[in-house]
């Protein structure tokens, strides 16, 4: 995971249909945790709904082929149940749960140490990719996942 | 059961800060009630799961945009409400 670059994701465990789980790790040290918080520093509850989003991003983009570029639109539900902080290894889990007409619904999780961390409804719209360059980074770092 | 217009009036209040009162037959979703595209996508959400279908949002907006269909015939609620009508019966519901 690397915070200041938004690359949350580490590694895909599974892919098992329109379900997810994939692995990261939260970086030992960050500026991110230089002010959540000094002298506690905590993985900030926006980071780790960005985290279930890109899950659901990935879950999505190998089930479209790569064809389309989903983009966080709305969260729903959102609970954080337990602080995370630097060096702790995570599971998220997402599956789709709705398949729209450009749009998807999502339903993630986070774990860490066999506890939930945090969970939420997640809704991406579907677009087509806005600029070449992205939808080539998100093939490529697709393919370093396993995924294109 | 309450007429698809009514379902979907009562799903659009409960979606969006529009009072359910002034949702008519002849709103229009976007022009005369103000839903947002945030607002739409909850709404088409659960327009589908409430009747089991899949709302081609993209195809009408595509024959819109192109100018082969006029705006009204899908987002009047009268005319939203017969087009669901129709993805119902097609679904064999």
């Amino acid at each position: 995971m690397r915070l200041e670059y938004f690359q949350m994701i580490d590694r895909v465990a599974s892919l098992d249909g329109e379900a997810i789980v994939v692995e990261s790790t939260i970086p030992d040290a960050s500026p991110v945790f230089e002010g959540h918080f000094p002298g506690y520093p905590l993985m900030p509850g926006v980071l780790l709904v960005e985290t279930m989003a890109q899950a659901s991003g990935w879950l999505l983009l190998k089930l479209m082929n790569f064809e389309r570029m989903p983009f966080l639109m709305g969260v729903k539900e959102a609970k954080f149940r337990s602080f995370v902080g630097p060096s702790t290894p995570v599971t998220v889990h997402a599956k789709r749960i709705h398949d729209g007409s450009g749009y998807a619904v999502t339903q993630a999780r986070i774990e860490a140490n066999g506890k939930r961390i945090c969970d939420a409804e997640l809704t991406l719209r579907i677009m087509d990719f806005p600029a070449p360059e992205l939808a080539a980074a998100m093939r490529g770092r697709g393919q370093e996942l396993g995924l294109a | 059961m309450a007429s698809s217009f009514d379902r979907i009036a009562d799903i659009i209040a409960e979606n969006s800060e529009v009072p359910r009162d002034k949702i008519l037959p002849d709103s229009h979703v976007i022009n005369d009630l103000g839903i947002d595209s945030l607002d739409f996508l909850d709404i088409v959400f659960a327009i589908d799961k409430a009747f089991g279908i899949k709302v081609p949002v993209e195809a009408w907006t595509q024959e819109v945009n192109a100018g082969n269909a006029p705006a009204e015939q899908y987002f009047v609620m009268k005319n939203l409400a017969a087009r669901i009508d129709e993805l119902v019966a097609a679904k064999g519901g």
